[in-house]
């Protein structure tokens, strides 16, 4: 029969729409509004997963975040979730849920024979054991501890859903939409403050969806109803639902995730993304999170059917589920009470409410002593029996001091078990930012003490339980927040609404529930039941010298749990007091840490993924024609380049050769689009390249160009490039593709921080240009029918000089430059025109054989000239002298780096040159780029460390040499030349190498100068 | 040492664990020591062990401000490797791994050293280059290391996506070192603890060091919460917080202190069993023994003492796991935290004397000093004991910021700083 444990009526679920769902493969039924944890306990099901060490049976036990034990994997295939809390999953039409962790059922799980082993296994057993014999540890005792790991299963196929992010600023946050949140949110809302309200439920209205409390005479919830409806109607308030703030950052910074259709389906129904986050910047934040019942720890407190008191009243109230059929009610304060009498009221029998306070007095006391509930004052429940669940508690009289029990065992008979250890404010948020704590005596826990920033707590999360007392804190923290953005004052204008007044008795206060044996013999006393972690295992901690609350967490692993501790943590910290016999206010608590609750990996990575957005892609403004033209593309830095240009069945090689060949013997075309660009400009530019650049700059003309290298401060090659003087206070710079931001970056850092007193101003330029390279013996005629305006012979416009012209009639600067050694122009044109141009250029060239060529072939043609490429041939180890540069370094002026020049390490006599390569045995052998150069022939079998000489840098295949060239750092390298070095392969191979000039081709430079 | 072993257990599971000795005393401080180390981190536990077992000096202390291991050593994602490509750093890493290799046997404490590999992965041509560069010196140097192709990475790590057109920086290879793996954090911190006790080391917590008072050039003690300690040997161990200390003996080190995150997945069944890094796209990931992804990112921007990050740098981070490993979309973060990693500019550490006689210094380990806990310890153990570094630490003194022998590790350390 189905839902046999579903009261009649009652609870917020629409009793009109039943569900279908299946949970490990039974099919079953409950409604709209159920969580999956309230409809399997209306099915009778209690006994949902295991625990992690000893495999012991774990039922339902708290309603919400709070729960450590209903972990499910929902779903199947590419949408499955491991992990999920029953307590928090929204019933849907078809939800499939299994039980993990166990083999072959949740009711028979073979692992449990763990349990017997339990006494060899105490907290921090295994930094004690697996040692011997050595061997075992990697093949025996890891693999299997590996094994044994974790709960659910991470799907198998890339998520379907898709996840979104939005940023929004507010006046006032508040998180949580209780009484106490819902209060704030009417004070700052009606003030017209931009306020956003969010909580983790489907429904507003926090505790009162589960309790029986009145406002102004009615329900709670209704009061809560027309507060909701008063602030839909507010233009400047937002309401989500379903939303979790799940971490409090710096400076009102809040991560709030927004579940959007994960109560609709297993992945978005409706091409919605599944879920959203919001990142907030709040300029104040009203925390009014509430409270979590804290259990109490007694021996065998993990069997299914034993919960906190509040989570059994939320069963019975908000989804009219009955839990039991015979409770026993223990506690040591009187909101368990309630409880007592929501049973009762219900037609629960309650075998018993066992107080360990001997005496007390209050109206909800009464009212279960009217109702005649039995009520054992001063007594505690030692025990208690069952096998997959409980079937019944011993009780026995307490001592004065609570340390013990004494007398006759009375054995009740119950299924439901629902206990009350006092309530502790979920200071999570309030502590992630920083906020302090203090433990508050009346209520036996830590509250609030110094918040950061504009923040504020109110109601049961600042330690006040008292539902009056709750609404008005609320509207308190709302005025205050609302008046800290200039709406009103701090006087509080609305109205709270009326509550009966509850008189109460203190709690007493226990973390530990006394047995008849001491502890470690006593049976296991739980704290953290997801982990299995005892109050033995406590006590193990401290006399073993693990005296901080820090750790005994981490001997213990007690909160390590997906719950991170938040029905155990306190009670943990209580029973490390009590055994360390200190004060549980000096003990303190271990730090709340965000995710305030586990929150969806992909929901942090939101669209932001796969080739186009994961991070920007940067394209030239002729991208298209090259993935036209066959090419296949390099990423460089943000870019994507034309690595080369395969003809229909053309091998790499076979390209490379092509290009290099036709560059070389007629005109090749390069997109230099790619280059950083900086326009620099103002009175004092040349001052300012003077200093940034080794060389002197100051006598350049305007309308000439020159090769710069720019040192970091250590005295190491940053970058280098060519730059031209535009006007007397104006420069184009240009550095390396995947330099340009950390060198924008360098020079805005001097400018501001080291020479303010310079007038000049940097603007990137790198996308506004587009640069056309051409080079070859025939680039001169190429360009001569795209250009207009400048006279080219070599006379008129000599190498390293540029002019303003025209290019296919739109406005350019052509600059005559060479990095391939051949006779080279640059032309420069606004980027909207760039494939305009190129395609002139394409057009002009085709009688003279012009070809594309790419980032290959350029490397290709550079390294024959010995050209170096700053980041591939330079590692932020080498200066300009290990590269023979010592022409490009002013002796009459101060420029960044020239100080770790002199010091001595640069000096050294044996430090690595640049040089290049050839193969001996084999001249055509490229030696991979990377490897290592060494003298001893036999490096790969000789005794190791082996002394290493130097590394290639760059290596290729030179079809214009007919053999292959490497260029290197090698020791001494400049004094060497002719000298065989050894580069051993890590597939045994040795490749003999000859150390030569890194000048291969036109070593006088002859053919650029044309 | 009474010694942890599974008789032991079994022994005290009789008395249901009543009798376990003390893993260490919590001993009040001395009016003198031979030596103090200040910071009861893995790198000062280490070397006060290695003081009292390599060079017979048992009268020192390790003072801790607050708990056992708890900065960076209980805060890191404990990546071991020693495939660094400098001769110097190939050297002290590399001892490192070889003292992690033997020291659950030395000190009878299982630290969890699984060896299970540890991948770092190229993205494009130039890492490529620098990863064959790297390998080839790490095998020359002594240190395993093989370079694997996209294809071969895949097959060791499955979940991995290595599409060339699906992602945004494919995956075109690795380098991989079968030696490097994971440990467990706390049991170094207190298996070196226990170590250190037995030895008769003092092991002191909740003990700050406010002051270190000289007398002409030499260090004559150091001020504490606890009061004042004599002594004529200070060993400063103290990370992020290694500039403060610095203070203290005014002197300034060339170290930022920076926050550096990290964060773990809910525990879910195994899913990778290695440990891959990406330097690119800045993320890396293990699974540890109970199942959570094990995660970590590139140092926050700004300086700062807070053990605090920036949420932006986790959803870089967690974007960059999802692009790599695109079915962790709908596992869940569970738990992130940050410690306060001090950087040197070359990325390279400090195991230095100082120009205080007496004073050491052994920090700058920034983003990566957990792998060389034990040869860091090793060697500045050496240091304090003569009085001048070993070879193995020579390199890395101070004055290589003089002389400019730098030793820029950028490129290995992982991540960039
Ligand atoms: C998130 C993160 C991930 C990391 N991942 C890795 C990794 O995967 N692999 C790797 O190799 N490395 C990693 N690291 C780096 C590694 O954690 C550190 O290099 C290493 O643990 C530093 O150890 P330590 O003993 O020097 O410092 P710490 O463990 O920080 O110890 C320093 C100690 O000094 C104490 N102290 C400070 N001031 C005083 C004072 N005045 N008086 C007394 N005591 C004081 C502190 O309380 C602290 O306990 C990571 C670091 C972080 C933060």
């Amino acid at each position: 029969m189905s839902q046999t444990k579903r009261l009649q009526s009652g609870g917020r679920i629409d009793r009109s729409k039943p569900l279908t769902f299946t949970f490990n493969g039974q099919s079953l039924q409950g409604y709209e509004g159920d969580t999956l944890a309230s409809a399997l306990l209306a099915n009778g099901i209690s006994l949902v997963s295991r625990s992690f060490k000893l495999h012991r049976p774990r039922g339902i036990m708290g309603a919400g975040a709070e729960c450590p034990n209903s972990l499910v994997q929902v779903g199947r295939g590419a949408g499955t979730i491991p992990n999920l809390r029953a307590t928090q999953t929204e019933l849907y039409q078809g939800l499939e849920a299994n039980s993990v962790n166990c083999w072959p059922s949740v009711k028979f799980d073979v692992n449990a024979v763990t349990g017997l082993f339990s006494p060899l296994l105490p907290a921090g057993f295994y930094y004690k054991t697996f040692k011997w014999p050595k061997s075992w540890w990697d093949k025996v005792y890891e693999p299997r501890i590996r094994k044994a790991a974790g709960f659910g299963k991470a799907p198998t196929e890339p998520d379907p859903d898709r996840y979104d992010k939005k940023n929004r600023h507010c006046d006032v946050l508040i998180v949580g939409a209780g009484p106490a949140g819902l209060a704030a949110a009417l004070e700052a809302g009606r003030r017209g403050a931009r306020v956003i309200l969010c909580d983790e439920q489907n429904e507003f209205g926090g505790s009162l969806l589960a309790n029986r409390q009145y406002l102004d005479g009615k329900p709670g919830i209704e009061w809560a109803k027309t507060a909701v409806a008063e602030l839909e109607s507010l233009e400047e308030v937002t309401l989500l639902a379903r939303t979790t703030a799940f971490g409090h950052y710096h400076h009102g910074f809040v991560s709030l995730l927004e579940r959007v259709t994960d109560h609709m389906g297993l992945t978005s129904p409706d091409g919605r993304p599944r879920q959203r986050q919001w990142r907030v910047r709040a300029n104040q934040v009203v925390l009014a999170t509430g409270a979590i019942e804290r259990p109490l720890v007694f021996c065998n407190n993990d069997r299914p059917g034993i919960m906190p008191a509040s989570a059994v009243s939320t069963y019975i109230n908000r989804y009219g589920v009955r839990p039991g059929q015979r409770a026993v009610v223990f506690t040591n304060n009187d909101s368990a009470y309630q409880t007592a009498l929501d049973l009762n009221d219900h037609g629960i029998d309650v075998a018993a409410i066992v107080d360990v306070r001997p005496e007390s007095d209050s109206v909800l006391v009464d009212r279960a002593r009217k109702e005649e509930i039995p009520i054992y004052g001063g007594y505690a429940v030692v025990d208690t029996r069952g096998g997959q669940h409980v079937s019944g508690v011993k009780v026995m009289r307490l001592n004065g001091r609570g340390d013990g029990v004494y007398g006759e065992i009375h054995h009740l008979d119950c299924d439901l078990v629902a206990s009350s250890g006092g309530w502790n404010p979920v200071i999570h948020l309030h502590s992630h930012p920083g906020g302090t704590m203090r433990y508050d005596e009346s209520i036996a826990s830590f509250v609030p003490d110094q918040a950061v920033g504009n923040t504020y707590n109110a109601g049961a999360c600042n330690g006040n339980f008292a539902l009056g007392g709750c609404i008005t804190e609320g509207l308190s923290a709302g005025a205050t927040a609302a008046a800290g953005v200039g709406f009103g004052s701090e006087d509080i204008e609305g109205e709270a609404p009326a509550t009966g007044k509850q008189q109460e008795s203190p709690l007493r206060p226990m973390w530990r529930v006394p047995s008849r044996k001491a502890i470690p013999r006593a049976p296991k006393q739980f704290i953290d039941v997801q982990n299995d972690q005892t109050s033995a295992d406590v006590y193990l901690a401290v006399r073993e010298g693990y005296r901080s609350i820090e750790h005994i967490k981490r001997y213990t692993a007690m909160g390590f749990g997906t719950d991170q501790g938040k029905l155990g943590n306190i009670n943990g910290a209580g029973i490390a007091a009590e055994a360390l016999g200190e004060d549980i206010a000096k003990v303190g608590t271990t730090t709340f840490r965000p995710a305030y609750t586990p929150v969806t990996m992909g929901a942090f990575a939101g669209r932001e993924l796969g080739p186009e957005r994961f991070h920007a892609v940067r394209k030239t403004p002729m991208h298209k024609w090259h993935v036209d033209h066959g090419a296949l593309f390099e990423n460089v830095g943000d870019w994507k380049r034309p690595w080369y240009y395969p003809k229909p069945g053309e091998s790499m090689r076979e390209a490379l050769d092509r290009e290099s060949y036709q560059t070389r013997h007629a005109v090749g075309v390069l997109d230099a689009s790619t280059l950083g660009k900086i326009d620099v400009r103002g009175p004092d530019a040349a001052e300012f390249l003077n200093r940034v650049y080794t060389s002197g700059w100051k006598t350049m003309e305007v309308g000439k160009a020159r090769y710069g290298i720019m040192l970091s401060e250590d005295g190491m090659i940053m970058d280098d490039g060519v730059s031209a003087r535009i006007a007397e206070d104006h420069y184009h710079m240009t550095t390396t593709t995947g330099g340009a931001a950390r060198v924008l970056g360098h020079l805005e850092e001097y400018l501001q921080t080291e020479w303010p007193e310079l007038q000049v101003y940097l603007t990137s330029t790198t996308d506004q240009w587009a640069a056309i390279s051409l080079a070859g013996p025939h680039a001169r005629d190429v360009v001569a029918k795209v250009v207009s305006g400048v006279d080219l012979s070599g006379g008129a416009f000599p190498f390293m000089t540029w002019r303003d012209c025209e290019a296919a009639g739109v406005p350019a600067r052509l600059f005559r430059i060479s990095f391939s050694g051949e006779l080279g122009f640059e032309i420069n044109v606004q980027a909207n025109y760039g494939q305009y141009v190129w395609d002139a250029v394409w057009e002009a060239g085709q009688e003279y054989g012009i070809t594309p060529y790419g980032t290959e072939t350029m490397h290709i043609l550079r390294a024959e000239k010995g050209f170096i490429i700053a980041g591939q041939d330079t590692d932020g180890s080498v200066n300009p002298m290990d590269f023979g540069m010592h022409g490009l370094l002013s002796k009459k002026k101060d420029y960044i780096g020239r100080r770790s020049l002199s010091r001595p390490d640069a000096m050294r006599e044996d430090r690595e040159q640049f040089v290049g390569l050839v193969t001996l045995e084999d001249p055509k052998e490229i030696i991979p780029e990377g490897a290592q150069l060494v003298e001893e022939p036999n490096a790969n079998e000789a005794p190791k460390p082996v002394p290493l000489h130097g590394y290639v840098t760059s290596s290729y295949y030179s079809s214009t040499l007919g053999h292959s060239i490497a260029l290197a750092m090698v020791k001494r390298g400049r004094e060497r030349m002719d000298d065989v070095l050894y580069s051993p392969q890590a597939d045994g191979r040795v490749i003999q190498c000859r150390i030569t000039s890194p000048v291969f081709y036109d070593p006088k430079g002859e053919r650029q100068n044309v | 040492m009474r010694k942890y072993s599974i008789f032991s257990l079994a022994r005290n599971a009789l008395s249901h664990h009543e009798n376990w000795w003390q893993a260490w005393r919590s001993p009040e401080p001395k009016k003198r020591y031979d030596a103090v180390i200040i910071g009861g981190g893995g790198h000062g536990l280490s070397t006060a062990y290695y003081l009292a077992k390599e060079h017979g000096m048992t009268n020192i202390a390790v003072i801790e401000k607050g708990w056992l291991g708890g900065g960076n050593t209980g805060r890191n994602t404990t990546i071991i490797r020693s495939n660094y490509l400098w001769t110097a750093s190939a050297g002290i890493y590399e001892k490192g791994l070889k003292l992690w290799e033997g020291i659950t046997q030395e000190v009878n404490f299982n630290m969890m050293l699984s060896q299970r590999g540890v991948l770092n992965l190229g993205h494009n041509l130039q890492d490529m280059r620098t990863i064959e560069r790297r390998v080839n010196a790490n095998r020359l140097n002594g240190v395993d290391g093989v370079v694997l192709n996209a294809q071969q990475v895949k097959e060791m790590v499955p979940i991995i996506n290595t599409s060339e057109t699906n992602t945004r920086f494919p995956v075109l290879g690795s380098s991989y070192q079968p030696r490097g793996g994971i440990a467990r954090h706390d049991a170094l911190a207190w298996g070196m603890a226990r170590a250190c006790d037995d030895l008769g080391i003092d092991v002191i917590q909740q003990c700050e060091v406010t002051g270190i008072r000289r007398e002409d050039g030499q260090v004559t003690g150091v001020d504490t919460t606890k009061g004042f300690i004599e002594t004529n040997k200070v060993g400063a161990v103290t990370a992020g917080n290694s500039g403060v200390i610095a203070d203290m003996a005014g002197i300034r080190l060339p170290v930022q202190s920076r926050p550096l995150q990290a964060l773990v997945s809910e525990p879910i069944k195994p899913v990778i069993d290695t440990v891959v890094m990406s330097g690119a796209v800045h993320v890396y990931i293990s699974q540890s023994d109970k199942g959570e992804l094990v995660i970590g990112a590139g140092v926050d921007k700004y300086n700062g003492y807070g053990q605090k990050g920036s949420i932006s740098v986790i959803e870089e981070q967690l974007a960059a796991l999802v692009e790599l490993y695109p079915i962790v979309s709908r596992l869940r973060l569970l738990r992130h935290w940050a410690g306060c990693v001090d950087v040197c500019p070359d990325a390279s550490p400090l195991l230095t004397k100082t120009p205080v006689d007496g004073l050491y210094f052994n920090c700058g380990w920034g983003t990566g000093g957990w792998k060389a806990t034990l040869g860091s310890g090793w060697c500045f153990a050496h240091t304090i004991a003569n009085d001048e570094p070993h070879p193995l630490n020579e390199a890395f003194s101070m004055k290589r910021f003089e002389t400019g022998a730098v030793i820029d590790e950028h490129g290995a350390a992982g991540v960039a700083h």
